[in-house]
């Protein structure tokens, strides 16, 4: 145990997700014996972010305005909203540069062993932004994981309307890896999604 | 014992660190492990989706201080997937996953284990209404637990039944003697639909109307918790929404069958 405020500096940096009190340590103690390093950028940026950073009133996106950057581009087609689980995989998803719509983010996805169900997240939202038939291909990119499937299955129950195609996102071998490891369900969603090679 | 080998069920998992999981399993022979899944969040992972919850695996472990460490896993069972393309078996089916963490122990049990990798693959396979299986589940998993409820003599004083009143607190349906003034009476078609959950008559459970399975269902909640001294986080998410794909009347209707032919054998008789 430190005393005063050093010891308050490790309880604050332990409190950060994946950061452990020997990382915490660690962390502190750097900030503490760099001589070039900048104290008051960090928590200049931290106190900003937490002032300035809020969640889109569209997308549920994190922005610096009142709606993010993405659903301001009138670049972006209306016609299609991906819908994915944190805003982390909105940034994931445009590193592809092949998606041109709008996201939609849900704030997690349904989890009951948690205590999360469809009313916990930005279902409803969801639903009011299809009411005025703009919108004609949601894309459902929840996670492949079982609370991600769940979740597309719920959304895909909920979303039948007419002229909506509702989608998701394709699952199988990723690319990189040996196809012995690769455990069963994955493989068979890579037979069942299997495409016809170009001539 | 550093390397250990054993079938597991995954029950729940939690994220970890950067890439890792911590899963937790009810094994065949030792009991309820809490293990580190390194890498598992990587979409490149060599064990893919053989840890997710539902899933049955023969896994082989590390034993590790506080947390064991999962080396290999071969899939025995992939219930997840198909249990996940039906919301209300995915609803079900947590909270199974979610009393059997909450029933067993570091000791474990096989009839546990038993028990919920079948309820697992009967729900999977959609063989009953999720609601239904989920009540016949958790009643059995508190009887292997040593909470069996009564449904038709006192429990109180062992006299024959049938009885109406059911009393939580006391183990299940009492004689009108002992019975708490202002205790709630089931109707003997819940009764009935109760008993033949516990013992697995499923051609009577699915022909029991919707408002006996209402009512069981909120009388195996009341029972579930009690015994367990804790809430089921997962049990009011659990969607019963009546199926519309004619399971309830066809067993109607094969009930009615056996019922005609028993009298014709009787009367025969």
């Amino acid at each position: 145990m430190y005393e005063g405020i050093i010891q308050e500096l490790i309880d604050e940096l332990g409190r950060l997700p994946g950061i452990g009190p020997k990382s915490a340590q660690r962390i502190a103690f750097h900030i503490l014996q760099k001589e070039n390093y900048d104290a008051t950028r960090l928590a200049e940026v931290l106190l900003e972010v937490k002032d300035k950073v809020r969640f889109c009133e569209i997308c549920g996106n994190v922005a610096e305005q009142p709606t993010c950057n993405i659903c301001r581009d009138p670049r972006r087609s209306p016609t299609t909203i991906c819908v994915v689980e944190e805003a982390k995989d909105v940034v994931a998803i445009e590193r592809t540069r092949e998606f041109r719509g709008l996201y939609h983010v849900l704030g997690g996805a349904i989890s009951p062993i948690d205590g999360i169900g469809p009313d916990d997240l930005r279902i409803r939202q969801l639903v009011q932004r299809l009411a005025d038939g703009i919108v004609t291909e949601v894309i459902i990119a929840t996670d492949p994981n079982l609370e991600g499937e769940a979740t597309a299955t719920y959304l895909s129950r909920l979303l039948v309307q007419p002229n909506l195609r509702v989608t998701r996102l394709a699952s199988g071998l990723p690319v990189g890896g040996d196809l012995e490891y690769a455990d069963e369900v994955t493989l068979g969603r890579a037979f069942e999604g299997r495409r016809l090679v170009e001539k | 014992m550093p390397l250990y080998r054993d079938e597991a069920v995954v029950l729940r998992t939690h994220k970890l660190g950067e890439a890792d999981r911590i899963v937790t399993m009810l094994s065949r022979n030792h009991g309820k492990i809490r293990a580190v899944a390194k890498g598992v969040r990587r979409t490149a992972s060599k064990f893919g989706s053989r840890l997710e919850p539902f899933m049955v695996a023969d896994v082989q472990l590390f034993e590790g201080r506080t947390l064991d460490i999962i080396t290999q896993a071969e899939s025995l069972g992939s219930y997840g997937a198909e249990i996940a393309s039906d919301y209300a078996s995915y609803t079900a089916a947590t909270a199974m996953v979610e009393t059997a963490d909450k029933v067993t122990d570091d000791d474990g049990s096989l009839q546990q284990y038993l028990l919920l990798v079948g309820a697992l693959r009967s729900l999977s396979r959609h063989e009953h209404a999720p609601g239904l299986t989920l009540d016949s589940y958790l009643l059995r998993a508190l009887s292997i637990a040593g909470w069996a409820p009564s449904f038709v003599d006192c429990a109180v004083t062992g006299a024959p039944g049938p009885h109406t009143v059911f009393v939580v607190q006391m183990g299940g349906v009492v004689a009108d003697s002992v019975a708490p003034p202002g205790a709630p009476r089931l109707d003997l078609a819940t009764l009935d639909l109760l008993s033949s959950l516990l013992a697995g008559d499923w051609d009577y459970a699915e022909a029991a109307d919707e408002r006996a399975r209402n009512q069981a269902s909120g009388v195996v909640a009341a029972y579930t918790q009690f015994h367990l001294e804790r809430g089921l986080r997962s049990l009011q998410h659990v969607d019963r929404s009546p199926a519309h794909d004619g399971s309830t009347e066809r067993a109607a209707a094969r009930v009615a069958a056996q019922h005609a032919a028993s009298s014709t054998v009787a009367g025969a008789s």
